[in-house]
């Protein structure tokens, strides 16, 4: 399958996107709901988390993916660009360190990002979202679970179901088998076991047009169906509800359900989940440079609204603490239900 | 095209107190109550809610058990399972009576 983009689809455009999202028929516009929610404008609480996005290069097509990743999409970070990402690293009060993409491993200069991270904040919570297949696609990633052990990384990586005919109906066939055996390696250096200190915590997207219910009950079924009879552990489960952009909004449209999914979208509107969304503690980094409020503005091209500090060069912790988050119809998205963020369940 | 179901009615349940508040409000308190975790967990509630609407042949029922069922992380199998579930107890309910008919043609055979 191929990324949107190399198939020129018009979804691939984020200006195409916007204007379906911003068409009337979409509902009530989400700065109506901030409004009576005492939450508009959507302003930031304190930037605790910087989201590096290191690029949409990927060993898998996933059919809902935001970023609309893949082997066709060559736009890496550069070392440059990382570089500028480590000065703001230094000098400002930032705990979490979250880099994802595509497959952020796929990235040449990963490992010395992470090296170069941990010298500056050796404290840091550093997080790989890991796509786990990547673990098995070369031999020269076999030893990433070694990597991230050794340098105390959080493991978050999707798997959206604990049978393979789900997993690989989202994810593309093969990748269940391929998953349960990155995820016994992650097991085996220590990652998901009591104690050990090493924290592997697995993403559930629903893999169709429907909300994800709790997060306590699936991560319950989860635990008890890797147990048994795959043997596997990990420590918490994060239900993530797929936001209506790129290939999952693509799926939408032609199966029929984009106007039932955001009107459902919209009624399960939760005023505790829109007070704490992650877009009020955290920054985005696109490989490019630029800075977005979340990983779903970067792919609509929405950056952050103070033009003075748009890019990671001229990064300004005073504006981007004063700016307006940009919001649009997307967003309603992290407010449904219990929420959704990319720690899972917000309320 | 009207039809006696129409799956935007579904939307409307809510408002059925429009027409008698008091019940209405007592019977949506009650049946929050009993969807909650509890003894059983609000997944297995979902299943025996799905099974159940297929027994009482609900179509309104069906449609909200089935995204809720995989709203809760059930799967097609188990879902179908609990179906087969809903349709032995139908089944068996009707062949269980065939014992009355045996008696019944017992007692009056020679």
């Amino acid at each position: 399958m191929k990324s949107l983009k190399a198939q020129n689809h018009p979804l691939s455009n984020s200006r195409y996107e916007l204007d379906l999202l911003e068409s009337p028929e979409t509902g009530i516009p989400f700065s109506e709901k901030l409004t009576e929610s005492g939450l508009y404008p959507l302003k930031p609480t304190q930037i605790e988390i910087l989201q590096l996005n290191l690029g949409k290069m990927c060993n898998q097509v996933c059919k809902h993916c935001h970023v609309d990743a893949g082997p066709d999409r060559k736009e890496i970070m550069s070392r440059e660009i990382m570089q500028d990402c480590l000065e703001v690293l230094k000098n400002q009060e930032i705990t979490t360190i979250d880099l994802t993409g595509g497959a952020p491993e796929m990235n040449p200069d990963f490992r010395w990002l992470v090296e170069a991270i941990r010298k500056i904040k050796p404290q840091a919570k550093i997080i790989v979202r890991c796509n786990l297949t990547i673990i098995l696609a070369n031999p020269k990633f076999h030893d990433l679970p070694e990597f991230f052990k050794k340098h105390n990384i959080e493991v978050v990586s999707s798997l959206p179901y604990f049978t393979a005919m789900k997993t690989d109906a989202q994810r593309g066939d093969g990748v269940f088998e391929k998953s349960i055996k990155a995820l016994k390696m992650l097991n085996e250096v220590g990652y998901g076991q009591e104690n050990s200190g090493l924290i592997l915590n697995l993403v559930y997207n629903p893999a169709g047009a429907f909300l994800p219910g709790s997060q306590e009950g699936l991560e319950a079924e989860f635990k008890k169906r890797l147990a048994n009879p795959y043997g596997i552990v990990f420590n918490s489960l994060f239900t993530i509800t797929n936001l209506p952009i790129s290939r999952f909004l693509e799926y939408l449209i032609r199966s029929g359900n984009y106007e039932v999914y955001m009107e459902k979208l919209i009624e399960a509107y939760n005023p505790s989940a829109a007070a704490n969304v992650m877009c009020r503690n955290t920054i985005s980094v696109g490989w490019d440079g630029y800075l977005y409020d979340c990983d779903f503005n970067q792919m609509l091209e929405l950056k952050v609204s103070c033009r003075e500090s748009q890019h990671i060069r001229d990064w300004n912790q005073q504006k981007l603490n004063n700016r307006e988050i940009v919001i649009n119809q997307h967003c309603y998205g992290c407010t449904a239900g219990a929420g959704s963020s990319c720690g899972g369940a917000t309320a | 095209m009207k039809t006696y179901y129409d799956p935007e009615d579904l939307k409307k349940f809510g408002k059925i107190g429009e027409f008698q508040k008091s019940m209405a409000d007592k019977f949506f308190d009650y049946y929050g109550e009993v969807f909650k975790e509890g003894a059983l967990t609000a997944r297995e509630k979902s299943l025996i809610a799905l099974a159940v609407a297929h027994a009482v042949q609900c179509p309104y029922c069906i449609d909200a058990y089935t995204v809720d069922s995989m709203e809760k992380g059930c799967d097609e199998e188990q879902m179908m399972e609990a179906v087969h579930v809903a349709a032995a107890i139908r089944g068996g309910a009707s062949l269980v009576h065939s014992t009355q008919m045996m008696n019944k043609v017992k007692e009056i055979s020679m």
